[in-house]
């Protein structure tokens, strides 16, 4: 592909804002983020705070009214996908980019026959005809592990349970053998010993095809054992950016401290669980300061007052905090006494 | 009917019956092997299928949908009615002229009697004979084969009007609640306006301004003013149905993967509004049958030689205190022919939307 210095995602500065009644709602609010070719990055954060909204933008699929993406670019093999025309965008949507959703349930056709799904993705890109097409589907099956692949083609959704429902659907993503895969919470609507096929499901296929991942999640376990980079976003904004071992060992902004506290440990002993007090602020309302500083534990009045900085702690990890120096450094000492 | 029609209402709830009808077994039994995640997994490099053991087929929606019909007596009488009514109207005239030579616009040439219309199974001598099980009309015609060839054309009309209307009322629709904002306001407000005229009236005005010479030519243009008109409500309900549909998950799924938005509508999102579009069809077919006896009886419709059910209760009318079973054969079968056609509507909805029901 183009010069695109082995990065095969680059979104700069995104911002997606909503017009609703209450207000302009930020829902993505200057983000970036880089993504290599081959890797994984996860992007976590509570409900609401601009997790789906970045990539339903990445493939410009914002509902348009109310969203619109205001600025930023999205760089894909360095060619920005918010410049192209609607029809190239659908080429890349499915053959180079493909999507997986939270709910299997709903995410599936409940009128068509698991075939017809499948075989539509590639006939449309790959121009199949019908018999390849079907052949394809069963061999897409056969690849997620549904068994009697060649029997159940024919079914309908309702026929299937709802891990079988999300291999279909990551059959249907992958049938294209895009270079991008977006998962977006694919295991939250599933029980977890079904969310631990899917995710080993999806880190098996993503070694075998070499196609680079973005997982959209809210749970950290998730996002350790399946990802290369993470990045917290909080309010529509990044408040922290690093690699998944850097983070989980040493994170620098006092949301993410307290997202990793908030996991049960089932270690320890039986006690209150911890929360984040308060809820996500209203992103139609933002205060001028620090969106986290009514929740958080170390906020002082310039939290109030002032925007926080983007710091950089390490070439590769950045936080958005005031304090980021000093809550990085706290955590070293926090890594060293608990390794 | 307009938007809160409880029809629509309660078929939103679709989806979900097709989520709940005989579901696979959710807790299948699964691979102890693959519920234990850890490097192991990874290293094994396989994917472990599901083990569903034996596999309960699930029935469709539509395998279900019959079974509730078969058990609704009413509906399976009004299928079985329009079933034989609609087989002896289309094989009937052909029968008999094969059997007696009698066509439906056969005039005895030879009777040279005053009164040409014969009670129902009376010969000419006034003795009992098959030759006309429903008398004969006031040119001497027999009344049996008229009434069957009018079934052909009242049924020949209602089900072209009511498939212009799925043609027109379903596209009509789906784009406007796909599309949604200025359009679909503009579409919708057109729908309205037409909807507002007194439909009557403008199917008179239709036929009386380009009023056709042949009997063959005034049938297409009774087929245009009735599709014409009859595609309205359709379009709401449809229009309904995909504003609810396309805010599902699965349309942004198919947007997702790169299909354009003409296949989204009619081939994701059409076919998820069937279940009501059918029943509401069923039901068109006796409403637009009826408009037309109604035109017909007013003049305006089909013209003799060629009847429909309509015409004939017209010239029987007129005649109602002398020759009644002129006016009762026709008419009953009509009625007969109307009710069963609204059980059967009913039965289907029912039977492809259970939660309807109240009882």
């Amino acid at each position: 592909m183009s010069s695109s210095n082995g990065h095969l995602l680059e979104v700069k500065n995104l911002r997606t804002y909503f017009d609703t009644e209450d207000g302009v709602v930020k829902a993505v609010d200057g983000i970036s983020f880089v993504l290599k070719r081959g890797e994984t990055l996860g992007i976590v954060g509570e409900s609401g705070s601009g997790k789906s909204v970045t990539n339903l933008g990445i493939i410009r699929l914002i509902p348009d009214p109310p969203g619109k993406i205001v600025s930023g670019e999205v760089l894909f093999n360095g060619q920005d996908i918010l410049l192209l025309p609607a029809a190239e965008v659908r080429k890349i949507r499915g053959r180079r980019i493909a999507m997986i959703f939270q709910d299997p349930m709903t995410s599936l056709n409940p009128f068509l026959k698991i075939s017809r799904q499948l075989m539509e993705m590639t006939q449309l890109h790959l121009g199949h005809t019908k018999a390849q097409a079907y052949e394809h589907a069963i061999k897409m099956l056969k690849t997620v592990g549904i068994p009697d692949a060649r029997e159940r083609v024919d079914n309908y959704p309702h026929e299937f349970s709802g891990g079988m429902r999300q291999r279909v659907m990551i059959a249907m993503a992958l049938s294209c053998e895009p270079e991008l895969l977006i998962a977006d919470e694919p295991t939250t609507a599933l029980d977890v010993t079904i969310q631990a096929q899917i995710l080993e499901l999806i880190k098996k296929l993503k070694q075998e095809t070499g196609t680079s991942v973005i997982l959209i999640t809210h749970d950290l376990g998730v996002v350790a054992g399946m990802t290369d980079h993470v990045v917290v976003m909080y309010a529509g904004k990044i408040f922290e950016q690093a690699k998944t071992s850097q983070l989980f060992a040493r994170p620098g902004n006092p949301y993410t401290k307290g997202l990793l506290r908030s996991v049960p440990d089932p270690t320890s002993e039986q006690g209150k669980l911890y929360q984040i007090p308060g809820s996500p602020p209203d992103v139609a309302h933002l205060k001028p300061g620090c969106p986290f500083a009514p929740r958080c534990e170390r906020a002082e009045d310039i939290c109030r007052r002032e925007f926080p900085p983007f710091v950089e702690l390490t070439p590769d990890h950045h936080s958005l905090c005031h304090f980021a120096d000093e809550v990085f450094a706290e955590s070293g000492g926090m890594v060293s006494s608990n390794p | 009917m307009d938007d809160n029609d409880p029809k629509i209402a309660g078929d939103e709830k679709q989806s979900e019956l097709v989520w709940g009808l005989d579901v696979t077994p959710e807790a299948s039994p699964v691979d102890p092997g693959v519920i234990a995640v850890g490097p192991e997994m990874a290293v094994a490099g396989d994917v472990h299928p599901i083990d569903e053991g034996e596999f309960v087929r699930g029935s469709s929606l539509w395998r279900d949908a019959w079974r509730r019909l078969l058990k609704n007596k009413l509906a399976v009488f009004g299928l079985v009615v329009v079933v034989v009514i609609s087989f002896a109207a289309i094989t009937g005239p052909a029968i008999i002229k094969a059997v007696s030579g009698i066509t439906p616009d056969y005039i005895p040439t030879d009777d040279i009697r005053l009164v040409k219309s014969f009670p129902p199974f009376t010969g000419p001598e006034g003795k009992f004979s098959w030759a006309h099980p429903m008398g004969t009309d006031n040119a001497g015609r027999d009344q049996f084969a008229r009434v069957l060839q009018g079934g052909q054309i009242s049924l020949f009309v209602g089900i072209i009007s009511t498939l212009v209307s799925l043609l027109i009322g379903v596209s009509y629709g789906a784009i406007a609640g796909y599309v949604g904002g200025r359009v679909d306001n503009l579409m919708m407000r057109i729908v309205d306006v037409l909807y507002s005229l007194p439909y009557v009236i403008l199917v008179i005005v239709l036929l009386s301004m380009f009023r056709s010479q042949t009997a063959r030519g005034q049938l297409v243009l009774l087929f245009v003013a009735l599709g014409s008109v009859s595609w309205l409500t359709m379009a709401r309900i449809v229009r309904g149905q995909v504003l609810s549909l396309k805010n599902q998950e699965f349309v942004l799924a198919a947007r997702a993967t790169g299909v354009s938005t003409p296949r989204i509508i009619f081939r994701h999102l059409v076919p998820n509004t069937l279940g009501p579009v059918i029943v509401y069809a069923t039901l068109t077919i006796p409403q637009v049958m009826l408009t037309e006896a109604f035109l017909s009886f007013l003049g305006f419709g089909v013209q003799a030689p060629l009847a429909s059910w309509g015409s004939l209760a017209a010239d029987g009318a007129q005649n109602i205190a002398i020759f009644p079973w002129q006016l009762i054969f026709p008419g009953v079968t009509m009625a007969l022919t109307l009710f069963s056609l609204n059980f059967l509507g009913d039965g289907l909805r029912d039977a492809l939307d259970p939660q309807m029901r109240t009882d």
